[in-house]
């Protein structure tokens, strides 16, 4: 799954996660996470994002990642938010097994 | 002993913190909402965290609900699709106007249950009802699927609906609100009264409780958790109403024993009204552990 455009999901409020994505030229997936809990969270929190970009099948892309302490669900739900946004088409991810 | 329904709390689809948060203030149900909270250009990224959010977090006993957008929007069968997956207790169907508005939202959720191979009748829905057209055709609704628990009356859309505004009284919704009442007892469903906008009044929010419990609904839709405990003391009974009903079920079950089904208890005729309504009291007691 390509990325075409830039966008962005989330927000800064307590609990949420903004995500922005963009095209990475090839260089796969990059992280670059600001959080309030990242000496506790940082790895998990990257863990979640990259796990599910994969499940989507997205392969070279930027993340930039601003967390105010999200749960898990919330991480998810931004992510693939963030890329049906930026994709061609309806990305309807409830779909997938 | 029937759910009780005595705080429907609102929260934003879109407010993850919200979400997490809900169940800890004590609310019987809470309904996430997908429709007016949220604004046009978040829809999907709301279907989404409500999607995930009822996959991955644990209400407890908390009864959960989810209002959809109308199908008659670009959202409203994403919505169904993604939210029938994530398990709710029932979708909250807004402004419902006829029959063939729930039919349409029972037979896509059959459609959608057989794909993914769950039970057929296993999410439920609860209605809406927000116009004037709606309150005529409360009794209709009400009956047009086997999958409602309750019709719910969303006075804001209705008083613009009937060119007026709310007033404290509330004398604009009593016709509607009798009708919504009437038709969910005909059909033996729940009744939810309307939210009540101005959380500093607490006067009048408790006034409006009394009313609308006076009426016979099961309780009302809330938009801030500080009117929970309101509600719920407002819906308690008296140490004396529990004693009399517990008096009122003792009776009846020795009168019963005997082969009787009325019976006369300090001078008062005890038959099954009579006892339904001590039932009523003494689940609400157990439900706040009197």
């Amino acid at each position: 799954m390509k990325i075409k455009q830039t966008s962005i999901a989330g927000t800064l409020e307590s609990s949420d996660i903004s995500i922005a994505v963009e095209d990475n030229d090839g260089r796969g997936i990059e992280i670059e996470l600001v959080s309030t809990v990242e000496n506790q969270f940082g790895g998990q929190i990257r863990k979640v994002i990259r796990e599910t970009l994969e499940g989507l099948g997205v392969k070279d892309v930027l993340v930039r990642a601003n967390d105010k302490g999200a749960l898990d669900c919330t991480i998810q739900a931004r992510v693939k938010t963030a890329v049906g946004r930026a994709v061609d088409g309806n990305l309807r991810p409830w779909e997938e097994k | 002993m029937s759910r009780l329904r005595r705080t429907m709390l609102y929260v934003p689809g879109n407010n993850p913190g919200m979400i997490q948060d809900a169940h800890i203030y004590g609310a019987d149900s809470i309904m996430i909402d997908l429709e007016d909270s949220v604004s046009l250009n978040e829809k999907d990224a709301a279907r989404l965290l409500v999607y995930h959010a009822l996959k991955t977090l644990d209400f407890g006993s908390t009864e959960i609900l989810v209002r959809v957008n109308p199908l008659n929007t670009p959202y409203g069968r994403d919505d169904f699709e993604a939210i029938v997956r994530a398990k709710p207790d029932a979708i909250r169907l807004p402004k419902t106007e006829t029959s063939a508005d729930v039919i349409e939202a029972d037979e896509l959720i059959s459609e959608i249950e057989t794909k993914i191979g769950l039970p057929c009748g296993t999410i439920k829905l609860f209605a809406a009802i927000e116009s004037a057209k709606g309150a005529l055709n409360a009794e209709q609704i009400a009956t047009a699927s086997s999958r409602l628990i309750g019709i719910a009356i969303g006075a804001e859309d209705f008083v613009t609906d009937l060119k007026t505004t709310r007033s404290r009284e509330g004398i604009e919704l009593l016709t509607a609100r009798s009708f919504v009442l009437f038709a969910a007892r005909a059909a033996g469903i729940a009744a939810v009264d309307t939210v009540f906008s101005n959380v500093k009044d607490d006067e009048g929010f408790a006034g409006e409780v009394k009313l609308i419990k006076q009426l016979g609904f099961d309780g009302k839709s809330i938009i801030n958790p500080r009117q929970i405990e309101i509600v719920h003391r407002i819906y308690t009974p008296t140490e004396d109403d529990v004693e009399k009903a517990q008096h009122v079920i003792e009776a009846i079950e020795e009168a019963e024993a005997n082969g009787s089904g009325v019976i006369s208890l300090n001078g008062k005729m005890i038959d099954k009204p009579v006892v339904e309504r001590a039932r009523r009291v003494l689940d609400l007691a157990a439900a706040v552990k009197i």
